[in-house]
């Protein structure tokens, strides 16, 4: 069982190290098919460990070798396949895999095609590396390379300068919040004594809440970074730079949820916590209405996906916040599937329309791009979460958990929700797929992605569908070995029904109003002229409520100002001026001594003469203090020497 | 000032070597260099002839006496160089011995 | 008081004539004086008492020393003035005077220690020259030949600097080697 868990480990590695040997080469075919092939048997390995989990075979726990070992401080590069991790593991092979055979067709014209397969896999092996690692520092080595490969596949197209921008501010947002991660990291070390989570976790039980309550907030705001909740949001609209499938991948998948992982291993910590978990709950409640309402006006097919993206991953905090991790997890992993399909489906869009991201621009593509058009309206029911499709299992659960609990402000905000989400993401699909055509009298010439790439992406369609009815009861059964199997029922059989029934009629509600209102032949491109576009509401939230404008002007400003300042007059007026007076000063009296060895035998004998006066001088002196010495002792000592 | 001591006898040994250390600073004529040198090692052997007396021990005489011979040979070496010099280069003056510059 | 009397006497000749070889401009006054400061330099240590060496210091210094650098002057023009291209004059005699200052200082302070022996006393009732030989080849032995041996190397190579024609030998070649040198030198001086 161990060497399934290292292939599944250690594939993706040897993929990006294989494809990193051609980054300097023209694009070959063969770099994406034995990458794709590569991490395909690391989703062939994880199945097989999932297989043993499921049939209650035993932890699989190895610990590959000590990576420290300093006084009380122990880390072993350690690797633990636990149904927890085994869920993710699946969840992030099964979408690489797909992800690698859609990019060989999504890439193909691109020089640096053999560049990207390597920093792909790189991602995956970090990533795997995050949700297998059974101790803190692992996660945080995890942690750090999917921000590194994140940095490096968002600035793929290093040459576009809003690619780098994006690049650099999803790093630095990242890290920002890893400050705070390490923060919990050294905390948990500091009051537990050891990073294992077994260890770390048994031993929080006989904490005071104060402190869980700091190692929780810290931890969480490593979260909030990776998992872009407010306010650190503004890196995954901006990430959209990236190629399409870095954004299935990375902005859907797998990289954003870690901070809902985070939160679900350490669930343990969270137990004992229960105000902070309300505090993710309310946050996580407010993200999720936060960007449904900034995806409701954009005009940027892969922003509206990303924003919904970010509404997603609040629902997941606010059920890990609840309590219910079971629940976030099964969110997590229905969310990827169809998620991921809803990006790769927009890539084919982007690559049919020449990049072209605006939907008012489209319209009526449903002719040409069928198999497209029918994946990514399933995918969007999914999304909205329309029985039996998977989203009504995972999100209905979440909006159940809110009522139950009586948190009845997060059960309304996540219920207003989800109508939103129903209604921007079929804004988008009437937009692009139905209605007039727009787009021919703009020149565009749209036709379906290759065939090959809709045989990878039908997984992901299949498993949109199914995976909620056919997946809750065993995922339910295996997961709760580890978390608490909390079942969350309505206290009457009626209200729930009222419920579920009333839910899915404001969800289908909203979907028929945006039909209605976007499948009109009167829409046309908006050219800032009309009404709505001059209203409050609109600006308001086609500028993100102004808060990268305010992050701009001031937090980033500043901080140039400060740095320039720093590089001018601090490092370049004094630190620069000493080290090279000090060399200008050497250099000055050499020069100035070299006179000394002017060959001239007088000038020589003079300089003999002064040598001998320093050390008359000396002599003189040194005798006078020894001639002296009592009367010096007493003089020194008067002054208090 | 009537009873003569050794301090009398070092103060003109010193104002003897202070002299020949004028004359090594100021000649450029290597000859005349020479003389300044002779001047240095008489101060010293006034010196060393005082001590022995004032103190009754003979190592001064004797010291005074092998830096007479030392400073015969040399005189015989150096007088040789230099001719040897002159005859190569006709001139002593210092100033135009530089080919030691650094 | 007689010894006081010689004393500055001497003293003051002594400085003045040195004083005349270190500034004049003329080469042959210079040679002039340091022989008169050699024979005074003399006269001290006959006051002092050590015999032997005020003789010696006339014998080689004033006799062997000086006459060899009256030879040596016969290679420069005498006549004409050294021309000496002075520089900083005020270094010179500043050095001077503050070097001799320093010395004075160092002389002048009364001796530190007060058990000084002698390691070699002067026997009373010997004459100077005598103890002096007496010193000189028993505990002095071994200096004594190495100066000798120093000598010899000095005369040497005084000689084979300053000689001519030192590539031939002649109590190495017989007698028609030397006829054929001579015929040779006086057929040059002919022509």
């Amino acid at each position: 069982m161990e060497k399934y868990l290292y292939i599944a480990l250690f594939a993706p590695l040897v993929s990006s190290l294989f494809a990193a040997l051609f980054t300097a080469t023209p694009k070959k075919q063969f770099v994406g098919i034995v990458a794709s092939l590569l991490i395909f048997s690391a989703f062939v390995a994880s199945t097989i460990l999932l297989t043993h989990v499921l049939g209650g075979g035993e932890i699989v726990h190895v610990e590959l070798m000590t990576w420290m070992e300093t006084g009380n401080l122990y880390i072993p590069f350690g690797f633990v396949v636990d149904e927890i991790s085994i869920t993710m593991m699946m969840v992030v092979t099964l979408v690489s895999t797909i992800v690698h055979i859609y990019s060989i067709g999504y890439m193909d014209h691109d020089t640096g095609f053999n560049r990207f397969f390597s920093y792909l896999s790189a991602f995956v092996f970090s990533m795997m590396i995050l949700v297998m690692s059974d101790n803190f520092a692992g996660l945080f080595i995890g942690w750090e390379g999917v921000g590194l490969c994140s940095w490096l596949l968002i600035g793929f197209w290093y040459h576009k300068e809003s690619a780098t921008w994006a690049a650099n501010e999803a790093f630095i947002m990242n890290r920002v919040a890893d400050l705070g991660m390490l923060i919990g990291i050294f905390l948990v070390f500091w009051n537990t004594g050891t990073l294992q989570y077994d260890g770390a976790f048994a031993a929080m039980a006989n904490l005071d809440t104060e402190t869980l309550t700091w190692i929780g907030i810290f931890l969480f705001i490593g979260a909030m970074g990776k998992s872009a909740q407010f306010p650190l949001h503004t890196w995954l609209a901006d990430a959209m730079e990236g190629p399409t499938p870095v954004s299935a991948l990375i902005h859907a998948a797998t990289m954003v949820t870690a901070g809902v992982y985070l939160v679900v291993r350490s669930n343990e910590l969270y137990a004992l916590i229960p105000n902070v978990g309300l505090f993710i709950a309310s946050l996580g409640a407010f993200v999720a209405i936060f960007a449904a309402t900034m995806a409701l006006v954009n005009r940027d097919i892969k922003r509206v996906i990303a924003y919904s993206t970010l509404s997603q991953l609040g629902y997941m905090f606010a059920a890990a916040g609840l309590g219910a991790y079971w629940v976030a997890l099964f969110h997590l992993m229905a969310h990827a599937f169809f998620k991921a399909l809803l990006f790769l489906g927009g890539g084919n869009v982007m690559h049919a329309m020449s990049n072209e991201l605006d939907p008012f621009k489209m319209g009526g593509l449903g002719k040409t791009m069928k198999g497209t058009m029918i994946m990514m309206t399933l995918a969007s029911v999914a999304l909205a979460g329309i029985f039996p499709l998977a989203g009504f299992f995972s999100k209905d659960l979440i909006l159940e958990v809110a009522f139950v609990d009586h948190h009845f402000i997060i059960y309304t905000v996540l219920l207003l929700t989800a109508g939103l989400t129903a209604f921007y993401s079929f804004r988008i699909i009437a937009l692009i797929f139905h209605g007039e055509d727009r787009h021919t009298a703009l020149g565009f010439h749209p036709h379906e992605a290759y065939k090959f790439m809709l045989v990878a992406m039908s997984p992901l369609l299949i498993l949109a569908i199914i995976a909620g009815f056919t997946f809750k009861m065993p995922y339910f059964e295996m997961v709760t070995q580890l978390l608490p199997a909390t079942e969350y029922h309505v206290h009457s059989q009626v209200a729930y029904w009222i419920m579920t029934i009333g839910t899915q009629l404001f969800v289908i509600a909203s979907i028929f109003f945006a039909y209605k209102k976007y499948m009109s032949p009167s829409i046309k491109v908006p050219d800032g002229t009309s009404k709505m576009e001059n209203s409050f509401a609109y600006k308001l939230l086609i500028n993100q409520y102004y808060i990268p404008y305010f992050y701009e002007e001031y937090l980033v400003k500043p901080y140039r100002e400060l740095s320039t300042i720093l590089w001018e007059k601090v490092d370049q007026k004094i630190v620069d001026a000493t080290v090279d007076g000090i060399a200008g000063l050497i250099h000055a009296t050499g020069e100035n001594t070299r006179d000394m060895q002017s060959g001239n035998l007088s000038t020589m004998l003079k300089w003999m003469v002064a040598g001998t006066i320093v050390l008359l001088s000396l002599a003189v002196v040194f005798g006078l203090s020894v001639r002296y010495s009592g009367e010096i002792t007493t003089i020194l000592s008067g002054l208090g020497v | 000032m009537m009873e003569i001591g050794l301090n009398h006898y070092l103060v003109l040994s010193t104002i003897l070597f202070t002299i020949g250390l004028v004359g090594v600073m100021r000649r450029k004529n290597l000859l005349l260099l020479f003389f300044a040198t002779e001047i240095l090692l008489n101060a010293v052997n006034v010196a060393f002839a005082a001590i022995s007396h004032y103190y009754g021990d003979l190592t001064g005489q004797m010291f005074a006496f092998f830096v007479i011979a030392i400073a015969a040979s040399e005189l015989a070496v150096g007088l040789g160089l230099l001719i040897l010099w002159h005859k190569r280069h006709g001139s002593i003056d210092l100033d135009t011995m530089t080919s030691m510059r650094g | 008081m007689f010894e006081a009397i010689a004393f500055y006497l001497f003293a003051f000749l002594t400085i003045a004539m040195f004083y005349i070889t270190v500034t004049t401009s003329q080469a042959l006054y210079a040679l002039s004086a340091l022989a008169a400061g050699m024979i005074f330099i003399s006269a001290f240590f006959f006051i002092l008492g050590a015999d032997f060496l005020g003789a010696a210091q006339i014998i080689v210094y004033t006799g062997a020393v000086m006459a060899l650098y009256a030879f040596g002057m016969m290679f420069f023009d005498t006549t004409r003035d050294v021309k000496e291209k002075q520089g900083n004059e005020f270094i010179v005699v500043g050095f001077a005077t503050f070097a001799a200052v320093l010395i004075v200082a160092i002389f002048a302070a009364p001796l530190v220690s007060t058990n000084m022996t002698a390691f070699y006393p002067m026997v009373e009732d010997a004459g100077n020259t005598q103890q002096v030989g007496m010193v000189l080849f028993t505990k002095y032995l071994i200096p004594f030949e190495v100066a000798a041996v120093m000598l010899l190397v000095a005369m040497v190579a005084g000689i084979v600097l300053a000689g001519k024609k030192m590539d031939k030998s002649l109590t190495l070649m017989n007698a028609e080697e030397i006829e054929l040198l001579d015929a040779s030198a006086n057929t040059k001086v002919l022509s």
